[in-house]
């Protein structure tokens, strides 16, 4: 039975990595993103790659009125229904500072829209009692820090979502998998100092397929993240609050 | 854009540069760029020298737009953006009976640089160069234009673009004739050459598809010139399992490749196919990119690096060929890379590198020698009425260049118009002052 893959923020290069991946599996993409003339060539490549159906589809996280024109697409779709949610934006922190207002756009991306739209398309998952929902969140939502507090607050709510729709899609057959990558070879690091082990697209989505192969519900990407997050989590907060890290 | 500074080099690594470097993702992120803040675009440094190189300055990397644009199953025209390697073509096309109709001998090369070095494969005798199947591109000069650039319509600006290294533009995008093909995979047939001149008769008698010779640059006296002709063409049949790759983990020691395991290497490879000669079937992509089978070999080098010399002659200049081959083998600088190669007349482009003739390609160690070895090189080169290859080079002077380039002039006139507050110059324009007026 053939499955289908929403792919939320279909344009970042996570996202593009993992729709390159599902192509090698035969798998059809709904590509959804705000770049209509982007996410068409992108359908096209994935179609010349191999995937039997490529669309893209308009998702703007900042507009949920749009949203039930993908939710009524993904309905008319047979088989296995599978999202994946890549969308979110990390203005500097420094602007963010200068105009407050900056904090709604970045929690509307990063958590509030995705989580709108999951909830839409829950039902969905649970009447075919099949599907997985892979929420990418980020080690930045793991601890607020001074460089991009309101971007981890965002992540960090969104990560609390996902942990409650696993609790309920469970129930009926769906899974939900919370991604956390690290530091990851993006337009989002490029040029930003004091980057490390820095990881290629291509070893995310490797790593989400095996998560979804696996049936895992927590993953650290690369898989190391999860130690250096637990020494973050584990520093005591009087002195977390004079770190800068 | 963000603008990321690194040190880089390229495929060589004997030559860095230390400059701002873009990567724009997207399309939109590309044409904003060139609109307000220009600069040359570099592909994935497969070029040995300082062509992908701008010391102090800023370059564009391309290699994240590499989408497949679209396909002609009627015409065989396929759309790619600059950034898509040829190596992602092969394996993806090449199941469905199309390939590029020329590949150079790495899968790594994308399309923007194939295109502005104008690349030969081992059937430039039939095909000629890459960019003779373009039938269009688009190219994002440094004003913020963006231009449609065909053979016919804006011929100047064509061939001033493909082989043009970098210098009108950056190609965001292009179309290209691919070629049908039987199966993906390739009937070879190696027969030993005992020495130059059997080895250039041999050459001057094949008339298979691909033909390409492997040259023992260590050899001397009666065995000066030997080597291996490989001889191939598509075909079906059985399918061998293609080998996994391998990757070379760290800079290798100085003797890795000193003179005297050079030496015995190549008389082992030599040796390696029976004097009868042998035929073999191999995976497309064993055939075409042998030496990407080995990830990161350059560091095989090791931390110095290395330089490639390649000059093309005409036919009527074997013997100096053979006296540039002496030199080389004497100065026991050369390693197990070598390769002879019988060209066409094949060229698209202004600056395009091939003529009619033979072209001789070999590493070497990067030595304080070499820079002597490769300047006394390039002057025979110059003499014989040949020319050196931009894609390998990054020692020789602007002095012969001029010669070698005889469309030079009109070149230097057509980039003028298109980038004339010199935005896209290379480290390697700088050297060989190609845009500066005579
Ligand atoms: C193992 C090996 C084997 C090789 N074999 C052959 C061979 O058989 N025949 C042959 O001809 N060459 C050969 N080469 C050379 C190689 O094919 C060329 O150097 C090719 O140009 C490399 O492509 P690249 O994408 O790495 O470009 P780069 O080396 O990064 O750049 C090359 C040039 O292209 C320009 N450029 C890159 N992208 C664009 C763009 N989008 N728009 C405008 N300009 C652009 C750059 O400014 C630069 O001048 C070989 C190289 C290696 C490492």
């Amino acid at each position: 039975m053939s499955e289908t893959w929403i792919i939320l923020g279909a344009t970042s290069s996570m996202a593009r990595a993992l729709a390159r991946a599902l192509t090698e599996r035969g798998d059809n993409l709904l590509l959804a993103g705000r770049d209509m003339d982007e996410l068409e060539q992108m359908a096209e490549d994935c179609r010349l790659r191999g995937a039997p159906v490529a669309e893209a589809v308009a998702f703007d996280a900042r507009d949920p009125k749009g949203f039930a024109v993908l939710v009524s697409r993904a309905e008319a779709v047979e088989g296995t229904l599978n999202a994946a949610v890549f969308v979110g934006s990390m203005p500097e922190q420094a602007e963010i500072d200068a105009d407050p207002s900056l904090v709604d756009g970045t929690i509307a991306d990063s958590f509030t829209g995705p989580a709108r739209f999951l909830q839409m398309l829950a039902p969905l998952i649970e009447a075919r009692g099949k599907g997985t929902v892979v929420g990418v969140g980020s080690v930045a939502g793991d601890r607020g820090r001074l460089g991009n507090y309101v971007y981890g607050s965002a992540k960090a709510g969104f990560a609390t979502y996902l942990s409650g729709l696993r609790n309920r899609l469970t129930r009926s057959g769906g899974h939900v998998i919370t991604v956390k990558p690290g530091f990851v070879d993006t337009a989002m690091t490029w040029g930003i100092e004091g980057m490390f082990l820095v990881a290629p697209p291509e070893k995310v989505a490797e790593d989400i397929l095996k998560a979804v192969r696996k049936k895992r519900n927590v993953i650290y990407t690369p898989f190391f993240w999860r130690w250096i997050m637990l020494i973050i989590r584990s520093v005591p907060e009087p002195i977390f609050k004079k770190l800068s890290i | 854009m963000r603008w990321k500074t690194a040190e880089y080099s390229g495929w060589g690594r004997a030559i860095r540069a230390n400059g701002q470097m873009a990567r724009p993702e997207k399309r939109a992120a590309l044409t904003a760029l060139m609109a307000e803040e220009p600069a040359p675009a570099i592909g994935m440094r497969r070029s040995y020298g300082d062509a992908c190189l701008n010391d102090g300055g800023r370059a564009v990397h391309m290699i994240r737009l590499d989408k497949f644009l679209g396909f002609d199953a009627e015409t065989g025209i396929l759309t790619a953006e600059a950034g898509l390697t040829l190596g992602e073509i092969t394996r993806v096309m090449a199941p469905r009976g199309w390939l590029p109709a020329v590949l150079p001998g790495t899968g790594f090369a994308t399309v923007g640089g194939a295109i502005a070095n104008d690349v030969h494969g081992k059937n430039h005798h039939n095909a000629g160069t890459f960019a003779q199947h373009v039938v269009a591109m688009t190219l994002l000069t440094p004003d913020g234009a963006e231009h449609r650039v065909t053979p016919e319509t804006t011929p100047d600006l064509f061939r001033a673009t493909v082989g043009g290294v970098g210098q009108t533009g950056i190609i965001a995008s292009a179309e290209m004739r691919l070629k049908r093909v039987k199966s993906d995979l390739v009937t070879v047939t190696e027969r030993r050459a005992n020495g130059f001149d059997e080895f250039i008769a041999m050459l001057d008698s094949s008339d298979t598809t691909y033909s390409v010779g492997w040259i023992d640059a260590t050899a001397r006296g009666a065995d000066l010139g030997r080597g291996l002709l490989e001889e191939a063409e598509t075909a079906g049949g059985l399918v061998p399992t293609p080998k996994s790759s391998r990757t070379v983990p760290m800079n290798a020691p100085r003797f890795a490749l000193s003179a005297p395991v050079v030496k015995l290497f190549n008389a082992m490879w030599y040796r390696r196919v029976p004097k009868s000669g042998h035929t073999v079937v191999k995976p497309i992509n064993d055939f075409f990119f042998q030496l990407d089978r080995i990830h990161d070999w350059n560091r095989l080098y090791g931390k110095n690096g290395f330089h490639q010399f390649q000059c093309v002659v005409p036919l009527s200049a074997a013997a100096q060929l053979r006296d540039m081959l002496e030199r080389i083998s004497a100065s026991g600088l050369a390693s197990p890379l070598a390769v002879l190669k019988r060209t066409g007349e094949g060229r698209a482009g202004m600056m395009s590198f091939p003529m009619e003739g033979y072209t001789l390609a070999v590493d070497l160690r990067a030595q304080p020698e070499c820079e002597a070895l490769i300047k006394r090189l390039e002057d025979m080169t110059a003499d014989a009425g040949g020319r050196i290859y931009f894609a390998k080079d990054a020692l020789c002077g602007a002095d012969r260049i001029q010669q070698m380039y005889p469309d030079l002039d009109a070149w230097r006139a057509e980039v003028a118009k298109h980038d004339p507050e010199g935005r896209m110059i290379t480290d390697l324009v700088r050297r060989l002052k190609l845009r500066e007026p005579a």
